[in-house]
């Protein structure tokens, strides 16, 4: 809605020469998402604050070509706080001192002057530390404030609207060139870009500055971070109606990807290799088996089924997921589209849920759920016992699930809190094994339990380990 | 006779009878004539002929390089054909054994009988054919060798597996013959009844003979035994064996059966004395000895004389029968859908045996599969052969082996009334090998049966048949959403019987100022033909369906679940437990319920339990999300935001400037504080619906719907009725809100406008808005089914829904452009599917039947509509 940005020089109304805006006149237009007006709060020899105030038009957010789809809300926090559209509003307003030019004042251009930009509402989930990690290497110094959600609610604690001041030494160009390129940055919510290419060209923006920044990898990432896929809408849906639904992705291992990066906020187990390790020992179950089929229920994006197709001696493999989401990206990880056929012939993927009995997943050697079942509610745990153990029924069952006690050695989660948003339980070792020992008996299985990880003493291992085999 | 074995020797016969559904193989040499009998004898499309195939897969009818390709793809449709319950005319030379091999096995698969239809001409008559036809000229050799493969193989067709084989030998023949297409023997759909079918009699026939009384049967002459009524008996077999009067049993239903007074169909024991009788190595076991000393006590000129019709009898029976239309199908031990009306070994033995894994149990005796747990088929099947102690229903099926023989009951079941009608044994006349299974381990017609869901049920696209739209289709992507969010996130489908409908405001308004508002809600229900409507206050919270139990056994009986759970449920409108709290979700159900016990409320509906449809408040309890991250941050931005903006401009406006750029300013001024009268307005409006929670203390839930409790819904009462019933249970505990309702006629002027102007003082203090319902909780027009409900929301309450700024007049002239029919479509669609759960589970269909219909209003929810309407 609003930014200021003053300036401390000497002559300082020559600044406005700069911006190309008569520090006597209001200049007012419209722009593609709205309106924008330029106005000089004040003016004096030896300062002047510019204020950019834009109007962004609520309903031609959601309605009109600007809008990403035709489900996003009226109710938006867009038309208050500094955005990506206030990049496009700055664009509008200064677009010569953006480009670095000046007819009147061009030996000013480059003159480095004392700014102080204000900017009073700000959207961040990343806090302070995301700001100063953004402003600081460019030379500001960075005064942030917090606000809380509600006055009236004092217990719903604060909120991720702050405001921000920042100062430093810069030149003209340089500090509409931080603002237009880096609000975006800051901004944790969809950006409702004007035009998808003009957003594509911010960073070109960044001119030489932005190359030099060390945190450049984040800048880029965040600008396309909230790609939306056709899969999720469906979902989305769903979660609208109710509580937000999370993607059930966990990223235990070396992800890359750009919504991996997303999700990983999601996921606190910090036992970097756990993963692997994790998969080393179902394979080693696996082949241990003499199998020569396995269904991985509860695959996820297919790190397990990309390992079990380099198994020569596996000649059938189905992966299962509830996730379409999921499914997408085990695909993609896989190269689906491209896989030769002798691969192809091997392999497939499927949506199922371990809730519903399905004729699909039975005859197979080994199952694998590996850290599937802790996404259960436990009252639902019954149904998916008869649904692998009495109904799938393979030779073989490898579960692994975590093993509640050692949390305690991470310091960010302790004897609380679970690994994962998305877990409704993590079972210690104790309880682990009194569940292993049921499915044993009601489904005539021998149980074997192992640990996976370096044990310590006391709490053990970081992940528990059950093979079963049919009796 | 009757689908078995048939030999004919039809070399002068010209009448050839083919069963109505079977694969025909014509069988001749190149220019026999085969393409003009076939057309002058079957529709084109019954045809599947092989140079047919050849143009369609290779472009020329008599390219022989594609003929592998034509015949696949012949086969393929042949085989859609036979699944579809089509007859196939194979139009092909199949002088070879090997040609006609796969067709045998393709008539097999699809449990249908294979005819061959042997066109024997000479070698002359189709060889001057063949020289007629200038895209046939190859040479007289390739027609000699065709008719010589021909003959060699004649005589063993029936060996191949032909269970009927006509041979034309002469051009006469062939242009004499004429085809008749007869009914399956299974097919007596032109039956309608009414029927008594009685299970498995093991020679009980004083049982038999009291049954028969009470269900109304008087003596007759002729038949022995007759319904004045002209009712019709059904034996389901097994009538001989173990009891003590196989005798008079079978007398009594042979002369039934041959008066025209009764069907039967064989029972395993029937055929397995009658193979004895033809003195055929049988086990004497499991009963047939007492029917063999039974027979050897027999006069020896009686004794030849039953066993000669008996034998005549039980080989004239058919596997099973489809009758009254195709609605009922009668087999001793059930049959599948895939084997209903067709003919083949296995279907029999199906029918004789049930299906089994090919284990056995620890008693020796075979395993069964579960084929009636997978039946989905739409005929009603009734069967017996397996003693259970209670006949029940599951997936439209039913076994009514009550165990008459093992000392049980003798049962009949009445159609179409679908009436049980039993009388016990005199006597424990023989043991059961097996015990009897146990009531709560037999599969029964409810939740107390298996529970475990399929995934076929649910997944890819499916097909709801409800009674208030007939089919609902749900497109495979939307049940694959459903899949997820029901796998991850809903309860137990046990106690999921029913899922609210989404709900359509009303158009909107041309009143100045107004989006919506009372009037168009009237106007749409007045246009429907509706005289009378309930106007209900909407109460801003989220919805909520509460299942409440007397007790944890009451639970455990109808839900189906542990009897130590608690005894209810409270969830959203996505089958999601609101409470993640397990305590206080316990404290909830718990105290409600015994505020219903203490009111009398069980013994008042003669119930053990209920179903409410309620919002629950405060909104803040379970939209905590959705405060944090929507609707607070936006106050606080717009607050924060707007001040320094209007701060900015009061310092602007205090420097020397000319006129102009000072009036902008002005202006500026005037436009930013109308916004941050907006934002307060934004601010008042969400926190109205908030308020600090301890536990229960400060949440209330309103009950609107009194869905259903045992045995009935209430969909049959209007909201009158609703209202006043569930206004009684406020009185119950104080945690029940009452809801401020008020009844209109629509053709009164006056009750409207008074109507419109409740809601406005309503909604102005800070009120959601109404409900508008019709009087009748089911309304239909004369286009259909009528919208359930039209909600008409407040002017501030919209604040929250279109933003802050809505009320600015260039907004509301473009949010008044919205399109409603997509929503109105969905909220019906999911209150007839929401009607259907209730009244599926009413009703004790398995919990797959009721899951579906629930499943199907998740799996709609998630089309892509507008989600602020």
């Amino acid at each position: 809605m609003l930014i200021t940005l003053t300036c401390y020089a000497p002559n300082a109304p020559e600044v406005g020469y700069l911006l190309a805006k008569n520090p006597d006149s209001v200049f007012e237009r419209e722009f593609s998402a709205g309106q924008v007006w330029v106005f000089y709060p004040e003016v004096a020899e030896d300062h002047i604050t510019v204020a950019l105030l834009t109007e962004i038009d609520p309903v031609g957010l959601v309605r009109g070509p600007a809008a990403l789809t035709q489900l996003d809300q009226y109710v938006n926090d867009r038309p208050y706080v500094s955005t990506s559209l206030t990049s496009v509003a700055l664009h509008t307003a200064f677009a010569t001192a953006l480009a670095g030019r000046n007819k009147e004042r061009p030996e000013r251009l480059n003159e480095r002057m004392r700014w102080v930009v204000a900017l009073p509402a700000v959207a961040c989930d990343g806090g302070e530390d995301l700001m100063a990690r953004l402003f600081t290497p460019l030379g500001y110094t960075l005064t942030a404030t917090r606000h809380p959600l509600d006055s009236s609610f004092l217990a719903w604690g604060a909120s991720d609207i702050y405001s921000v001041r920042l100062e430093g030494e810069q030149t003209v160009r340089d500090v509409l060139g931080h603002l237009y390129v880096l609000l975006p940055v800051l901004d944790n919510s969809k950006h409702y870009y004007v035009d998808r290419e003009e957003t594509e060209k911010l960073l070109d923006h960044g001119g030489a500055w932005l190359a030099l920044h060390p945190e450049r990898e984040l800048i880029a990432r965040r600008y396309l971070r909230y790609k939306r896929t056709l899969i999720s809408s469906a979902l989305e849906r769903l979660a609208a109606l109710d509580v937000p639904i999370e993607p059930e992705v966990e990223a235990n291992g070396s992800e890359t990807s750009d919504e991996a990066a997303g999700a990983s906020e999601l996921a606190r187990e910090p036992g970097v290799g756990l993963h692997e390790q994790r998969l080393q020992a179902v394979l080693a179950a696996i082949r241990e088996s003499n199998a020569h089929s396995l269904v991985d229920l509860g695959c996820g994006e297919g790190k397990l089924l990309q390992l079990a197709l380099k198994e020569r001696q596996l000649t059938r493999i189905l992966g299962v997921d509830v996730s379409s989401l999921a499914l997408a990206r085990a695909r993609r990880r896989l190269h689906w589209e491209t896989m030769p056929p002798a691969q192809r012939a091997r392999i497939d993927i499927v949506q199922g849920s371990l809730l519903y009995r399905d004729n699909r997943l039975a005859g197979f050697d080994v199952a694998a759920l590996v850290e599937v079942i802790e996404h259960l509610d436990a009252p639902r745990l019954s149904a998916m016992e008869r649904v692998v153990f009495e109904h799938a029924r393979p030779r073989r069952v490898i579960v692994t699930t975590p093993n509640r006690e050692y949390n305690v050695h991470w310091e960010t989660l302790g004897s609380e809190r679970l690994r994962h948003s998305d877990h409704r339980f993590e079972w210690t070792r104790a309880e682990g094994r009194a569940w292993a020992e049921r499915m044993s008996a009601t489904y005539h299985y021998e149980v074997t339990q192992q640990e996976i990880g370096a044990a310590e003493p006391e709490i053990g291992a970081p992940s528990q380990l059950f093979i079963f085999d049919q009796r | 006779m009757a689908g078995r074995k048939e030999r004919t020797s039809p070399s002068i016969s010209t009448t050839i009878t083919i069963p109505d559904l079977c694969l025909v193989v014509l069988i001749g040499a190149s220019g026999s004539g085969k393409s003009t009998f076939a057309a002058r004898h079957f529709q084109p499309t019954e045809v599947l002929s092989s140079d047919q195939y050849r143009g369609v897969v290779g472009d020329d009818p008599n390219d022989q390089t594609v003929t592998k390709a034509a015949f696949d793809a012949l086969h393929y449709i042949a085989g859609l054909r036979l699944a579809l319950g089509r007859i196939a005319v194979i139009d092909a030379t199949n002088v070879k054994p090997q040609d006609r091999a796969p067709l045998v096995r393709l008539a097999h698969e699809h449990d249908v009988h294979a005819v061959a239809i042997v066109l024997n001409l000479d070698e002359a008559i189709c060889v001057e054919r063949n020289a007629a036809r200038p895209d046939r000229q190859f040479g007289a050799q390739v027609v000699r060798n065709h008719i010589q493969s021909l003959r060699r193989g004649i005589r063993g067709l029936e060996r191949e597996g032909f269970r009927r084989v006509y041979t034309l030998n002469s051009l006469e023949a062939v242009n004499a013959a004429q085809i008749v297409r007869e009914p399956l023997w299974s097919d007596r759909r032109s039956e309608s009844g009414p029927f008594d079918i009685i299970g498995d009699i093991h020679g009980c026939y004083d049982e038999l003979t009291e049954l028969l009384g009470a269900l109304g049967y008087v003596e007759d002459a002729e038949a022995g035994l007759r319904h004045p009524a002209g009712r019709r008996v059904i034996f389901l077999g097994d009538l001989v064996d173990r009891g003590p009067k196989i005798i008079a049993v079978t007398q009594l239903v042979m002369r039934m059966v041959a008066a025209g007074q009764a069907f039967c169909v064989p029972g395993n024991h029937d055929m397995k004395l009658e193979r004895y009788l033809r003195g055929r190595q049988v086990q004497v076991s499991h009963g047939l000895a007492e029917s063999v000393a039974q027979i050897n006590a027999l006069p020896e000129d009686v004794r030849a004389a039953w066993t000669q019709q008996f034998r005549a009898f039980a080989d004239g029976l058919i596997s099973h029968l489809v009758l009254d239309g195709g609605a009922l199908v009668v087999a001793h031990a059930g049959m599948k859908e895939a084997y209903q009306g067709r003919a083949s070994g296995r279907v029999r033995a199906f029918a004789l045996y049930g299906e089994t894994t090919g284990e056995t149990d620890e008693f020796g005796l075979p395993v069964r599969a579960d084929w009636a747990a997978d039946y989905r088929g739409k005929a009603t099947v009734v069967y017996g052969h397996t003693p259970v102690p209670e006949a029940l229903w599951l997936n439209n099926t039913i076994n009514i082996d009550t165990g008459c023989v093992f000392g049980g009951r003798l049962t009949a079941l009445r159609w179409p009334e679908r009436e049980l009608v039993s009388v016990p044994a005199r006597a424990v006349y023989a043991q059961p090998v097996r015990p009897l299974l146990a009531p709560d381990v037999a599969a029964s017609g409810d939740h107390s049966g298996d529970t475990l869901l399929r995934i076929e049920d649910v997944q890819g696209k499916q097909i709801v048949t409800t009674r208030l739209m007939k089919n609902i289709i749900i497109e495979e992507d939307r049940t694959a959403a459903a899949l997820e969010v029901m796998s991850r996130f809903a309860l137990d489908p046990r106690w999921l019987i029913y899922l609210p409908p989404t709900m359509s405001p009303s158009e909107t308004t041309i009143q100045p100022g107004w989006l919506e508002y009372p009037t168009e809600a009237f106007a749409y229900y007045r246009q429907q033909g509706i005289s009378s409507v309930v106007c209900e206050e909407k109460h801003m919270g989220s919805r909520a369906v509460l299942i409440l139990c007397r007790d944890g056994e009451a639970a455990a009986r109808r839900f189906g679940v542990p009897a130590e759970s608690v005894p209810g449920v409270c969830y959203t409108r996505t089958g999601r437990r609101f409470f993640d709290d397990d305590a206080l979700d316990r404290e909830l159900i718990t105290r409600l319920s015994t505020a219903l016990t203490a009111a009398g409320f069980w013994e008042r509906y003669e119930t053990d339990w209920v179903c409410l449809d309620a919002e629950l408040l405060p909104w803040s309890a379970k939209a905590q999300g959705l405060l944090h991250e929507q609707y607070a941050p936006v106050a606080v931005a717009g607050h924060v935001a707007l001040s320094a903006a209007l701060a900015s401009v009061a310092s602007a406006r205090q420097r020397a400037l000319p006129e102009a750029p000072s009036a902008a300013l002005d202006a500026l001024s005037a436009r930013l504080r109308e916004r941050e009268d907006d934002i307060t307005r934004y601010t008042a409006a969400y926190r109205r619906y908030c308020w600090e929670v301890d536990g229960l203390q400060g949440v209330r839930i309103a009950p609107f719907h009194l869905l259903a409790t045992e045995g009935k819904t209430y969909l049959d009462r209007d909201h009158r009725w609703h209202m006043t019933e569930l206004a009684q249970l406020a009185e119950a505990d104080p945690l029940f809100l009452a809801t401020r309702h008020r009844e209109v006629r629509l053709l009164d002027q006056e009750e409207c406008a008074a109507a419109s102007e409740w809601w406005a003082e309503m909604t102005e203090q800070g009120g959601e808005g109404m409900v508008v319902k019709p009087l009748d909780f089911i309304a239909r027009g004369s286009r259909g089914l009528i919208q359930p409900a039209v909600k008409c929301h407040g002017r501030e309450y919209l604040r929250i829904i279109y933003g802050p700024d809505y009320t600015e007049p260039a907004n509301l002239e473009r949010l008044r452009k919205r399109g409603l029919t997509g929503k109105r479509v969905l909220a019906l669609r999911e209150f007839a599917l929401g009607v259907e759960s209730l009244e599926r589970f009413i009703r004790r269909e398995p919990l797959w039947r009721v899951h579906q219909a629930v499943f199907a209003v998740l799996a709609l929810e998630s089309e892509p509509v507008d989600p602020r309407l």
